[in-house]
């Protein structure tokens, strides 16, 4: 989601290859790539925040009110588990399905 | 996002490039594309809810509803959030 506004986090990993120079100039770009692959982990599970509240939102909640009751914020809850549930479910399926030959 | 891209500073004599700058640059570059990608959702979904009949105007009620609106959804994000860390760290701790 994050790269259709612009920033695709590919391109600050491929910006920053290893020149071949001193050794401590080599560390620092070292060090630069562990914390973006951080933030951009991070900028990942953001990303995911924003399809499952898109998806749990439609679900979970009718009219806005004054605030979130129990039964929206435990519908929320449950829809983000099954979110996921339901992708794991889809993987494994899938795999077992390609590797018996179907497609 | 263009207008909101900075270049990163370019080399200085030495050739070195302050990686605590940098490191600030990318995260205010991706806190910036985080709150677009909000707002984007959110205009999408208390528009759906909150304008029925498009007026000549937004009225009183519907200005109402958006604020509601607005309010709620970030109370979702947050709940949501919070149960996407949570499920997280469970499978980890399972690993």
């Amino acid at each position: 989601m994050i790269s259709e506004k612009g920033i695709d986090m590919a391109d600050f990993s491929s910006s920053f290859d290893m020149p071949s120079a001193s050794s401590s100039e080599s560390a620092d770009a070292a060090e630069l790539q562990r914390l973006i692959a951080v933030e951009q982990q991070k900028a990942q599970f953001q990303a995911q925040v924003h399809n499952f509240t898109d998806a749990c939102w439609d679900k979970c909640v009718d009219k806005p009110s004054s605030k979130l009751d129990s039964r929206t914020e435990t519908c929320l809850v449950s829809c983000v588990e099954r979110f996921i549930d339901t992708t794991l479910t889809i993987t494994n399926r899938f795999t077992q399905m390609v590797q018996k030959g179907a497609h | 996002m263009d207008s909101f891209s900075s270049d990163f500073p370019s080399g200085s004599s030495s050739g070195k490039m302050d990686t605590g700058t940098i490191m600030e640059q990318v995260k205010v570059q991706i806190a910036v594309a985080n709150a677009q990608e909000l707002l984007q959702r959110m205009t999408d979904k208390c528009f759906k809810k909150c304008i029925v009949k498009p007026g000549s105007s937004l009225d009183n009620s519907e200005q109402k509803c958006i604020a509601m609106c607005m309010d709620r959804y970030m109370d979702a994000w947050n709940t949501v959030s919070r149960a996407y860390n949570s499920r997280l760290q469970r499978e980890r701790a399972r690993i």
